[in-house]
C-alpha cells in the first residue's frame, strides 16, 4: 500500500528527463550530415561551458542552428499535445479522446489557416500579425471541443462512441473547409501546406513564437496540473467527483480553456500531428500510474521523447529528403490505436 | 431500554397525509437518547417543506414534481425513503445532499443550507454513496478509499499519513481490510458496495446518503450492508439516509420512514406506523400482508395480484 507521494513524481520524472535528454543527444547526431559522437560530445560540453566561440561554423550551424531548434520544437510540440490529450481524456471521460480524433486539431489548423488568409486585409503590425496565427488556431479549437461535445452529449451523458464519430465527423468536414480554402490561396506551397496539415516540424520558427511555445505551455499545462487531483475523481464519475468535493464547473473550465489552448500551441507551429495525445497518456498509464498527477508530468516528457524519435525518423529514414512527422506517428499510432480499441470493446 | 416518548421536533412536521404523528415512534426507537447529553437531541438534518420540480420549459407544465416534504433526523438514526420507481425518491436525496437547491422550503444540516454550502464543505459534511461506480481506469480498493480525503486535501498536497490512517480504519469499519489492495474491477458487487461505503466513510461526514445501495445485492450481501449502516449509525452518530424501494429491508432497519408516492409524501414515522396494509397495497400496487414482528418491526409478505 503505496499512496502516491511527491517523491515519487519527481523520481519518475527525473527517469523520463534523462531518457529525453538521450535521445535528443542521439536525434542530434543523427541526420544527413554526419556527426561524429565524439565532436557532438565536445561541441555540447563547450556549449555548456559557454565557450560556443569554439565551436567549428559547420557544426554550430548543422547541430546547433538547425536540429537543435527541431528537436526543441519537437519536444514542446510532443508535450502539449500529450498534456491535452490526457486532459480531455479527462474532461470527456473517455480515454480514447485526444485533439486530433475529436477533431480539434483540424478545428486549429482551419483557424490557422484562416488567419493566414485574412493577416494581409488586415494591415496588422508584425508582432499582431505573428500572434493572429495562434489565437485564431485557439478559438477554432474551443469552437471544435464545443460542438462536438453538444453533439454527443445526449440527456445529459456523453456517449463514447458518438462522442468518436461525432470527432471523426467534424475532422473530415473542417479538413474539407481546409482544401477549399488551400486552393483559393494564391501562390502557396501546396506541397508545404500538405506537409503542414500532417504535421510536420521542418518549418524554421521565428524567435518570438519559440518563446511563445514554451511560456504558453508551461501555463497552461501548469493550469491543468492544479486541477490534477479532481480529474482523478472526475474520471470516476460525475456525480460522484461532485459529491467528493469538486468543483466542475471551475475544473471543466480551466481544462477545457487550457487544453484547447495546447493544442493550439502544437498545431499553429507544427500541423496537425495525430496519435501523440490519445497514446502516449494511455503508455504512460501502463508504464507508470493513472492517477493525474503523475500522469500529467509523465504523459508530457513521454509526449516529448516521442515526438522527437517519430521526427528524427521522419528526416533520416528517406533522407536527404523528409516525411512529415505526422506520416510517423500516424504509422505507428493507428495500429495502437486498433489494438487499444478492440481491448476496450471485448 | 428505559426511555419513555419524548417530544420529539420530527412529530410536529406536518404531513400531507393523515394518521401520521407523534405517538407513531415507538419508545424503543431513541432508546439511546436517553445516554446522551441534550444537545443532540436537535434533529441534525432537517427537510421543513422542501418541494421541487422539473420544468421542460418554463411556460410548461413540469415533468415532475415533488411536493412539499418534511421530516428531521438526529445523530445516529437510520432515515429509510422508501417509495416505488418514480415517486421522488431520487429528488429527494438530491435536495437533501444540496446538488439540487429546493423551489420552496428549504434543507437544513446542523443549521446550514445544504444547497448553499460550497461543494468542498458540504463533502465534508455529507457524503453520498451513489447506485452505480464506474471506473473508466482500474485502481485499487484503497486508492479508492483515499478519494473520500479529496475534500481535505488541497490541489498540490499529496496523501498524508493521516488521510492514509483513516483511509485504513474507514476499511475496518466495513470489514474490508483485506480487500485494500484487491482491484475495484475483480471484487463482487457485495465487496465493492462495501469499499464504497468505506470511501465514503473516509470523507468523515455527519451525514450518510445512500441511493438504492441495495439494487445489485444478492440478500446475504444487503443484509449484510444495512446490518453495517445501522452499526455505524449506533457507534459513529451518523445520520444515516438510506433512499430504497425494498420494503422488508426498511421495515426491519430503520427508525424512521419517510414513504413518497407520485411526488407525493403520503407518512414519515417509524415502520410500524408507517407500514398498513392498505396504504402499502396501494402505493406498491400489489397484494400484501404486513404481521408485527416480535421486536415491534413490521413483516411484510407479498400476495401477488
Amino acid at each position: 500500500m503505496r499512496p502516491l507521494t511527491l517523491k515519487r513524481v519527481l523520481w519518475d520524472c527525473a527517469v523520463l528527463l534523462a531518457l529525453l535528454f538521450l535521445v535528443v543527444v542521439v536525434s542530434l547526431k543523427l541526420g544527413a550530415v554526419p556527426v561524429s559522437m565524439y565532436g557532438l560530445g565536445r561541441d555540447l560540453i563547450r556549449v555548456a561551458l559557454g565557450r560556443s566561440s569554439e565551436l567549428s561554423s559547420e557544426y554550430r550551424l548543422i547541430v546547433f542552428d538547425i536540429r537543435l531548434p527541431r528537436i526543441l520544437l519537437g519536444v514542446f510540440v510532443g508535450a502539449s499535445l500529450s498534456v491535452a490529450g490526457a486532459s480531455f481524456q479527462a474532461l470527456l471521460r473517455n480515454p480514447l479522446a485526444d485533439p486530433y480524433v475529436l477533431g480539434v486539431s483540424s478545428g486549429s489548423a482551419l483557424g490557422a489557416i484562416l488567419a493566414l488568409v485574412a493577416a494581409p486585409h488586415l494591415h496588422l503590425s508584425s508582432l499582431a500579425g505573428a500572434l493572429l496565427t495562434p489565437l485564431f488556431a485557439f478559438l477554432g479549437a474551443m469552437a471544435t471541443i464545443a460542438a462536438v461535445y453538444f453533439l454527443a452529449r445526449r440527456e445529459g451523458q456523453i456517449d463514447s462512441g458518438t462522442l468518436l464519430l461525432a470527432g471523426i465527423i467534424s475532422a473530415s468536414f473542417l479538413s474539407a473547409v481546409i482544401m477549399f480554402l488551400m486552393t483559393t490561396l494564391p501562390g502557396r506551397d501546396l506541397r508545404g501546406m500538405a506537409f503542414w496539415l500532417m504535421g510536420d516540424l521542418s518549418t524554421p520558427l521565428p524567435a518570438s513564437y519559440r518563446w511563445l511555445l514554451a511560456v504558453g505551455f508551461f501555463a497552461a499545462a501548469g493550469a491543468v496540473y492544479t486541477t490534477a487531483a479532481d480529474l482523478n475523481l472526475l474520471l470516476a464519475g460525475e456525480r460522484e467527483a461532485i459529491h467528493l468535493g469538486v468543483d466542475i464547473v471551475r475544473v471543466r473550465l480551466v481544462v477545457y480553456v487550457a487544453a484547447s489552448f495546447l493544442t493550439a500551441l502544437a498545431v499553429s507551429v507544427s500541423g496537425a500531428i495525430g496519435y501523440v495525445g490519445l497514446l502516449v497518456p494511455h503508455v504512460m498509464r501502463l508504464l507508470f500510474r493513472s492517477d493525474y498527477r503523475l500522469l500529467l508530468p509523465t504523459a508530457a516528457l513521454g509526449g516529448a521523447i516521442a515526438v522527437v524519435i517519430a521526427d528524427t525518423l521522419a528526416r533520416t529514414v528517406v533522407a536527404p529528403t523528409e516525411l512529415p512527422v505526422g506520416a510517423m506517428t500516424a504509422m505507428a499510432g493507428a495500429p495502437l490505436f486498433v489494438y487499444l480499441l478492440r481491448r476496450r470493446l471485448t | 431500554m428505559n426511555s419513555p416518548a419524548h417530544d420529539f421536533p420530527g412529530s410536529a412536521a406536518p404531513f400531507s397525509a393523515a394518521g401520521a404523528d407523534g405517538e407513531t415512534r415507538s419508545t424503543n426507537d431513541y432508546a439511546q437518547e436517553g445516554l446522551e447529553p441534550a444537545g443532540t437531541r436537535t434533529p441534525r438534518l432537517s427537510v421543513e417543506q422542501a418541494s421541487y420540480a422539473y420544468a421542460i420549459r418554463g411556460s410548461e407544465a413540469p415533468e415532475f414534481t415533488l411536493e412539499a416534504t418534511s421530516f428531521h433526523a438526529r445523530q445516529g438514526e437510520l432515515v429509510a425513503i422508501l417509495g416505488p420507481n418514480a415517486s421522488g425518491k431520487s429528488t429527494l436525496l438530491k435536495l437533501i445532499s444540496g446538488t439540487l437547491e429546493p423551489l420552496s422550503g428549504r434543507v437544513l444540516l446542523d443549521g446550514f443550507e445544504t444547497a448553499r454550502l460550497d461543494a468542498r464543505t458540504r463533502a465534508q459534511r455529507i457524503a453520498v454513496v451513489l447506485q452505480e461506480s464506474q471506473l473508466l481506469f482500474p485502481c485499487r480498493a484503497w486508492e479508492f478509499v483515499l478519494q473520500g480525503r479529496h475534500p481535505y486535501g488541497r490541489a498540490w498536497r499529496f496523501v498524508s499519513d493521516e488521510d492514509v490512517r483513516i483511509a485504513d480504519n474507514a476499511l475496518e469499519q466495513v470489514a474490508a481490510g483485506r480487500l485494500a489492495s484487491r482491484w475495484m474491477d475483480k471484487i463482487s458487487g457485495g465487496e465493492k458496495q462495501r469499499v464504497i461505503l468505506a470511501r465514503a466513510l473516509a470523507q468523515q461526514p455527519l451525514l450518510l446518503l445512500l441511493d438504492e445501495p441495495t439494487l445489485h445485492l444478492d440478500i446475504g450481501a444487503q443484509v449484510g450492508l444495512l446490518e453495517n449502516l445501522r452499526r455505524l449509525a449506533a457507534e459513529h452518530r451518523y445520520t444515516v439516509v438510506v433512499v430504497t424501494h425494498e420494503l422488508a429491508l426498511a421495515g426491519e432497519y430503520a427508525d424512521q420512514v419517510v414513504l413518497l408516492h407520485r411526488g407525493k409524501c403520503l407518512r414519515v414515522g417509524s415502520p410500524a406506523a408507517v407500514y398498513q396494509r392498505d396504504l402499502l397495497e396501494q402505493v406498491f400496487e400489489t397484494r400484501l400482508t404486513v404481521e408485527l414482528g416480535p421486536a415491534g418491526r413490521p413483516r411484510v409478505s407479498v400476495l401477488g395480484k
